[in-house]
């Protein structure tokens, strides 16, 4: 009886996390239960993300891993001094990933992914009280990554491939914390784009000592999304040359780093056990100001928003125990830094430090096809954080009080070999 | 199995905690209280500073900005009630009584075409929507009246609205009076409040003050029916002591507690201060121009003062620094008879004219007041007074050059506070001071000194997130375009004043308001 209540709370209450930033660690049904590892894990097409030189080691031919998560985020803020309490109305998020691979020899895999790492979703009540810092974001990317993956011996491999992304933003704020048309309405300002692409690409190693111990390493390149002639439409604006902009639309042109991502991890095999544990550096430092520059004057950007983001590490840890010969249970946990500085806290990407605790089971239908679920949640600690980089006539005005957040996502896959 | 209830209550929490939840909740019992207050129904009345009139007109969000209902969102953390407000129809401002306009537009700042302040203008984007003759049902929480002296809210009829034609009825009043006979501190006693807060008497001073002092100073006149007082006349200092004590009896009878508020130094605000009494640039070249002549013509003029043993009078511009304008000062001994035989000889037929226009005539002096409005007439030449010159025979342009604002025509006493009608001022204003403090203590009412707050703002300022407050106008953010109605971070300020001494005499804790986030003053081009 114990020993099923400790399964029962490894699987539901492991540990996992939502990375720093707006990174989604959402990338794969398997390794979502175990706590986002994957980097040295030989399990599923799901390697073609985490780590592409091991999908050579595969034992099927084909393997095919598609899954969705319904990411439910909510943040709550609150500044005692001024008595103001706000949370935010987040639509549900459902990242999708697509993994295949294709053994063609061998020493030789080719596969193919479709995953979105990268995206946010915060919506603050409109002309709350940080609505001139922001009233809501939508950011999503989309990665489309072709790879092929060598096997120099049955100790070494190495794989990777180019990556094309493909994303797209809308983010609405306030121009100020009082500017407002002559009935009260508040000026603000809509930044859209979509279809904005870029390369990049991807490159891993995977090195097995024993059987049963694979160490991995995998390095996912830095792309910068830029934005160029996006839709900015301004409304509510004064009627006044005071302002120098008019109601209506115009252009935009701004970039959003999606920092370089390093991981390296290990798993050991133990009878019916898999212990996996990755380490991720995601190099967030490339985020250091958020510039938007509206119209197409050639003058310095009009927005200037500082971030100062730091590079930040993620440490996970996974299980997996299969139960019986259809059933794998999986759990797992993970501590995430968050790359925002002490004043640069932002309520676009609200996110400190977090716990994150995970779970699932894989379900063998037949031999070849299983469906697979996960579960995490991500615990963040109440925080005490300000933005101090908010300039109003010249003066950095903070914006800031108490915020906690809590992300939650169930996720369902299925996973085919053969 | 104790142990294993341990690990489902684990479980539990952790499917629970998937909501945040704040260790400390605002909203939550114990961070907020309200004290010995019971803030479900608060009655807030006063005149345009309650109304949240602002720029020279009520409109709908400036009552949105005014103190009581800042207040009142901040009570509702703490069980206050609705706050129910006699909204204007539009944010415009003005007003028609019947179709016809009786009240202007709102004031909004206009700027040049390269994004530079020119000045205060009537906004003209849209026509007032309001009629006072639409009569609101219902009872309203803010019952600040504009214009409205301490007397007026005893006054019956002063919401009738067959007298606001004539001027004996306020229109304000008359858009939610419960009858044309009631009173404003009738209406309010009958909504039964349960908290309350009184800030009157500002005008009982002030409109004295905006009209340059060309009202009667009742303190000394010693007339005690302020029935028969006129609009610019300061209200006599027993009749307010008298009125003032009433009105709050009448409001604590049921028990309610309540915050009074002072009367601030009325000529620290922009309408008093902004114009210089010495506006006169010579690095203005039309000016520059007219200084010898202007100092040619003085010259006769100044040895006649000599002449009449006040040398004092003598009048004469720089051409170096900037110089003060001609003022006529009421109070200054009338030598027009004696300046009509000086002149006679250089003037002839026209010397008793010149002599009448220079009677009360001097320089203003740095403790003159010179009104905002004297802005727009100072340097321009007075059509009526050349029209009237030249009714009483002057040629034309002799006319023309006498009738200057400020250079050669003195300006008129309704642009300018002297030393005396200030004194005059303040003795009124101590007094109602003095018997606003002792019926707050009587009472134990709350007391906030707007007196303090504002010669703080018009001293160094009120620092706050995003600069400082001050009295500067129009750029100061403490005052809207009319120079004397507080911004809504003015009247920001004004709650945060009271919700300290609400919490200092009744035990409550209230949230502030940030002040930086209220507005200041509203730029426009929508001024034809």
């Amino acid at each position: 009886m114990k020993k099923l209540l400790l399964l029962v709370l490894f699987v539901f209450v492991t540990l996992v996390t939502y990375a720093g930033g707006y990174r989604v660690s959402v990338q794969g049904q398997r390794a979502i239960a175990m706590g986002h590892t994957g980097v040295a894990v030989v399990n599923s097409a799901e390697l073609v993300f985490f780590n592409p030189a091991g999908l050579v080691y595969l034992e099927n031919k084909l393997n095919v891993s598609v899954g969705v998560s319904g990411v439910f985020t909510d943040v709550i803020f609150q500044n005692e001094d001024f008595g103001i309490s706000s949370e935010t109305d987040n639509s549900v998020g459902t990242p999708l990933n697509l993994y295949g691979s294709y053994k063609i020899n061998d020493w030789m895999s080719v596969g193919l992914g479709v995953y979105t790492p990268y995206g946010s979703e915060v919506a603050w009540p409109t002309d709350w009280a940080g609505s001139h810092l922001v009233n809501n974001i939508d950011l999503a990317t989309i990665y489309i990554q072709p790879v092929v993956s060598f096997k120099i011996s049955d100790h070494f491999s190495i794989g990777g491939g180019p990556i094309y992304v493909v994303g797209s933003v809308s983010f609405n704020r306030n121009l100020s914390r009082t500017l407002s048309d002559i009935d009260g309405n508040r000026s603000n300002v809509t930044v859209e784009d979509s279809g904005v692409t870029k390369w990049g690409w991807s490159a891993g190693a995977m090195f097995n000592p024993t059987e049963n111990l694979h160490l991995g390493f995998n390095y996912r390149s830095e792309i910068i999304m830029e934005v160029e002639g996006g839709e900015a439409v301004f409304s509510n604006l004064p009627n006044s040359t005071a302002v120098p902009l008019t109601n209506g639309a115009t252009t935009f042109d701004a970039a959003l780093p999606l920092p370089a991502e390093l991981t390296v991890g290990l798993s050991y095999e133990y009878n019916k056990w898999v212990f996996a544990f990755d380490y991720n550096r995601q190099f967030w430092g490339v985020y250091e100001s958020l510039n938007i520059d509206f119209g197409s004057t050639p003058t310095s950007p009009d927005s200037v928003n500082p971030r100062n983001y730091k590079d930040s590490s993620a440490y996970r840890l996974g299980l997996q125990y299969q139960a019986t010969d259809k059933i794998t249970l999986r759990a797992g946990y993970y501590h995430d830094e968050s790359p925002v500085q002490k004043g640069f806290f932002a309520p676009e990407t609200p996110r400190n430090d977090s716990d994150g605790f995970t779970g699932g089971l894989s379900y063998a239908i037949t031999s070849k096809l299983a469906i697979d679920a996960s579960f995490f949640y991500l615990r963040f600690e109440e925080v005490d954080a300000s933005y101090d980089h908010y300039k109003e006539n010249g003066q950095e005005v903070p914006f800031g009080g108490t915020y906690k957040s809590s992300a939650f996502a169930p996720g369902l896959g299925l996973t085919y070999k053969m | 199995m104790s142990k294993n209830i341990k690990y489902l209550a684990i479980l539990a929490l952790g499917i629970i905690a998937c909501e945040p939840e704040f260790d400390n909740p605002i909203d939550e019992a114990e961070v907020f209280t309200s004290g010995k207050l019971d803030l479900t129904n608060y009655v807030a009345l006063g005149n345009s500073l309650t109304a949240g009139y602002a720029d020279g007109a009520l409109y709908i969000t400036g009552q949105e900005n005014s103190y009581p209902n800042i207040l009142s969102q901040q009570f509702k953390q703490v069980g206050g009630g609705e706050f129910v407000q006699p909204l204007m129809a539009d944010n415009a401002g003005g007003a028609l009584l019947g179709g016809t306009q009786i009240l202007d537009n709102r004031f909004v700042l206009a700027f040049d075409d390269k994004g530079k302040p020119v000045g205060p203008a009537i906004y003209t984007g849209a026509k007032p929507t309001t009629d006072i003759a639409n009569k609101l049902t219902g009872s309203f929480n803010n019952m600040g009246v504009p214009g409205a002296k301490s007397y007026h809210l005893a006054a019956p009829g002063y919401g009738n609205l067959a007298g606001v034609q004539a001027g004996l009825a306020n229109p304000y009043f008359a858009r939610f009076a419960s009858s044309s006979e009631t009173t404003v501190i009738a209406d309010a006693v009958a909504q039964k409040p349960t908290f309350f807060s009184l800030w009157i008497g500002n005008n009982d001073i002030l409109s004295y003050a905006t009209s340059g002092g060309t009202g009667k100073d009742h303190n000394v006149t010693g007339n005690l029916v302020p029935s028969s007082y006129l609009s610019n006349d300061i209200t006599n200092n027993n009749v307010f002591a008298s009125v003032y004590s009433d009105l709050v009896k009448a409001l604590v009878a049921n028990g309610a507690k309540g915050v009074l508020l002072d009367i601030p130094n009325i000529t620290s605000a922009p309408f008093f201060t902004t114009v210089p009494f010495a506006p006169l640039n010579p690095s203005d070249p039309n000016f520059a121009a007219q200084i010898p002549t202007l100092n040619a013509t003085y010259a006769g003029l100044n040895m006649a003062f000599k002449a009449l043993n006040v040398p004092e009078r003598a009048i004469q511009f720089s051409a170096t620094a900037a110089s003060p304008v001609v003022i006529k000062d009421e109070s200054l001994t009338d030598i027009t008879a004696g300046l009509t035989v000086a002149l006679g000889g250089t003037f002839g037929p026209l010397a008793p004219i010149i002599a009448a226009q220079y009677g009360q005539a001097r320089q203003a002096k740095k403790s003159d007041l010179l009104i905002l409005r004297s802005s727009g007439v100072i340097g321009k030449v007075n059509t009526a007074r050349v029209a009237e010159l030249v009714g009483l025979g002057v040629p034309q342009e002799t006319a023309g050059q006498l009738s200057v604002n400020g250079l050669t025509l003195p300006l008129e006493d309704k642009y300018v506070l002297t030393p005396e009608e200030q004194t005059a001022i303040k003795t009124a204003q101590d007094s109602y001071n003095a018997t606003i403090r002792a019926v707050a203590s009587a009472n134990g009412l709350a007391f906030v000194s707007a007196k303090a707050l504002l010669s703080q703002v018009a001293g160094a300022g009120v620092p706050f997130d995003g600069g400082v407050v001050t009295s500067v106008f129009a750029s100061g953010g403490g005052f809207s375009l009319d120079g004397i109605h507080p911004t809504p971070r003015g009247h920001a300020l004004v709650s945060n004043a009271l919700l300290e001494a609400l919490e200092e005499t009744y035990g409550a804790k209230f949230p502030r308001v940030n002040i930086g986030n209220y507005a200041t003053v509203t730029a426009s081009n929508e001024v034809n």
